[in-house]
């Protein structure tokens, strides 16, 4: 079990992926950052919850949906934010954007835009790390919305045969974009890697001492060498698909959201647990909360002021 | 052209054989395992059968199971797969049994492992080859017949290799193992067991340079892959009527040695392009571009294709058989556009 230190941990974690992404969405309303990005607020507890049972030499790919991914496996926040604004400084020089953030030194594999696209690289990360005898294990994050993508059984099944180090993390958050998932999905997804033999686990992914647990169990059971996991993290999806999908009425309600941001907010539920049990004081965690407030804007205004790459770095890096 | 050394001159260092286009393939494999413990080999049916075509036959036993992969018949994950262990240290070979299935494969191939390392900012690489076949007239109907190396040429980020000769397929195999970014080798499997010279000694041919398989002084015959044997063919067809044909092979077509293309055109003045894919938005319709940008004032007719008929490749001997250039066709071109 954790001890209370890691819990307040996870909470600043969750906290500081909150505040990156509020000022993500403010950074779009002021028209200040190119294109759209897809915000992972409400599902923090899945990101932070899964990487704290990781090593830093781990890997993870992430989604489209990616910043809590990224910041939960260690990126900077002043680096995210230059590459989402398009800056030179950014994690990718400014040629990925929101939704390819890929570090090596977090074992940030890559964010990815296609759907289900970092199935089968997560597992082939995971077969070099068996082959390599490196005892790392991948987490391959995607949403329900990969469930209806062919490649992720293809890979779940060559996993499960070559009894590779990875988890796949599915996190429900009940929507394909503007489609709920009971629309696109047949059966029970838990069926789906149990048709293969891999293990899988239901999880609240509002709780994240809960998503800790399963996940610490499913990736020291991957490091020893028992094969891939499943982990359906149950979530929700609190803002729109994208920046700009404002008007949702014609998919879901106001009440619905309303009743899970008032009810199943993932920080809100670890701080209640934390004063509840007076490990913290209240007072401690709005420190928590104005500490990081202040360093995601010095992040993010140092982001604005960073210059863009220049035009000529346009044709670097097509190749290696 | 290649110089191989005369065995009879030289110190014993250097002896010429003749290899099959496969034995050549499965040498460069074999010797690149052997030097570097990360190249792997993936795909349906490489291990014990030695692929479809048996061209791997042999590498199980040497290498072992761990390092010779049999997969289930799953072309996108496997060569995912084959992506992500790239990026994660190894230097796999991926083997797509027929070009065709590349349809399968395009979302790992164009929009992972070709844009990973541009969209990472550089931090990522894919040191990845895939193997794949092209080629009709096997008689295997409209979704194993296909040639299409244009697909991976046209995406930035991925390099694209169509040998024509043994000697070729083993050195441009063994720079494309060791190259740092995704490779597509393309193998004409109705060329596997073509012979031709391949010295003993190690060599590698770098990406990128193309071959002067042929001097001449009249038309320039571009051709790749097995259309070089055609363009060759056709050029000795062409010297019996006093045309004198000098057959360019690209080797790549990305890289795209556009160089040696353009100075052969712009000393010949005409130009044939023969290439096996569609001529339509093709191979052979980048390369006459090229032509026609770099030596247009140079030229005295029109640059002509002389590549697959746009249609899907048929199963009945006599359709498929028209549907690819042929030797008569190159002639019949360059006779025309040198107006004899």
């Amino acid at each position: 079990m954790p001890n209370n230190e890691a819990y307040l941990q996870m909470y600043r974690r969750m906290l500081a992926i909150r505040l990156f992404e509020e000022r993500v969405n403010d950074l779009y309303t002021r028209a200040l950052m190119p294109g759209l990005a897809h915000l992972y607020i409400g599902e923090e507890a899945v990101a932070v919850g899964v990487c704290e049972a990781l090593r830093k030499d781990d890997y993870i790919t992430s989604t489209h949906r990616g910043h809590g991914h990224c910041l939960a496996k260690g990126a900077s926040p002043d680096l995210m934010f230059a590459e989402l604004l398009g800056k030179k400084a950014g994690y990718c020089k400014g040629k990925g954007g929101s939704m390819h953030i890929a570090d090596p030194e977090t074992g940030n594999l890559g964010a990815n835009a296609i759907v289900g696209g970092s199935a089968a690289l997560a597992t082939g990360a995971a077969y070099s790390s068996k082959y390599l005898n490196q005892g790392r294990v991948v987490v391959c994050f995607f949403g329900e919305g990969a469930l209806g993508q062919g490649v992720l059984y293809e890979s779940m099944n060559l996993a499960q045969l070559w009894k590779l180090p990875v988890v796949y993390v599915c996190e429900n958050n009940l929507y394909n974009e503007y489609t709920h998932f009971t629309e696109t999905t047949a059966g029970e997804i838990v069926a789906r890697p149990a048709a293969f033999g891999i293990q899988s686990a239901t999880v609240d992914g509002q709780n994240v001492r809960a998503v800790y647990d399963v996940g610490s169990k499913l990736v020291d059971r991957a490091r020893k060498g028992e094969g891939p996991a499943f982990v359906l993290a149950n979530t929700y999806r609190f803002r729109g698909h994208h920046v700009g999908d404002i008007s949702r009425d014609y998919y879901r309600t106001k009440q619905e959201e309303q009743r899970w941001m008032e009810e199943r907010d993932p920080i809100k539920i670890l701080g209640a647990y934390l004063t509840g049990d007076h490990i913290v004081e209240q007072a401690e965690l709005d420190r928590v909360q104005d500490g990081l407030a202040a360093e995601m804007d010095r992040a993010m205004q140092w982001a604005i002021d960073a210059p863009y790459p220049a035009v000529e770095e346009v044709g670097e890096d097509v190749y290696a | 052209m290649h110089e191989t050394t005369d065995t009879t001159d030289a110190p014993a260092v250097t002896v010429s054989r003749e290899l099959t286009f496969g034995e050549a393939v499965k040498e460069a494999i074999a010797e690149e395992m052997r030097r570097d413990e990360r190249v792997v080999l993936l795909g349906e049916d490489v291990a014990e059968a030695g692929t479809a075509f048996k061209v791997l036959t042999g590498l199980v036993q040497e290498f072992g199971p761990k390092r010779v992969v049999d997969t289930p018949i799953s072309e996108a994950g496997f060569t995912g797969i084959g992506v992500g262990a790239a990026m994660t240290g190894m230097r796999p070979i991926v083997d797509i049994m027929f070009g065709d299935f590349l349809a399968l494969v395009m979302d790992q191939l164009a929009n992972q492992a070709a844009k990973i390392h541009y969209m990472s900012g550089g931090k990522w690489r894919v040191p990845l080859v895939v193997r794949a076949t092209l080629g009709a007239s096997r008689r295997s109907a409209a979704q194993h017949s296909q040639s299409l190396h244009a697909w991976p040429s046209h995406i930035p980020g991925l390099k694209v290799v169509v040998p024509s000769t043994p000697y070729d397929a083993k050195g441009l195999m063994k720079s494309a193992i060791r190259d740092d970014n995704p490779v597509v080798f393309f193998e004409d499997k109705m060329q596997y067991k073509v012979k031709g010279d391949v010295p003993s000694e190690e060599y590698t041919i770098p990406l990128g340079v193309a071959e002067v398989k042929r001097e001449g002084r009249d038309i320039t015959i571009v051709a790749t892959s097995s259309m070089v044997q055609v363009a060759v063919g056709a050029a000795r067809m062409l010297e019996a009527i006093g045309i004198d044909a000098e057959v360019v092979d690209p080797r790549t077509t990305w890289p795209l040695d556009e160089k040696t293309i353009v100075d052969s055109v712009k000393k010949t003045s005409r130009a044939i392009v023969v290439d096996e894919g569609y001529g339509r938005y093709g191979v052979a319709s980048e390369i006459a571009s090229v032509i026609a940008e770099g030596a247009f004032y140079n030229l005295d007719a029109p640059v002509t294709r002389v590549a697959a008929m746009h249609v899907p490749i048929p199963f009945s001997p006599p359709l498929e058989d028209a549907t690819i250039p042929t030797e008569k066709a190159v002639f019949d071109t360059a006779k025309r556009l040198c107006g004899k």
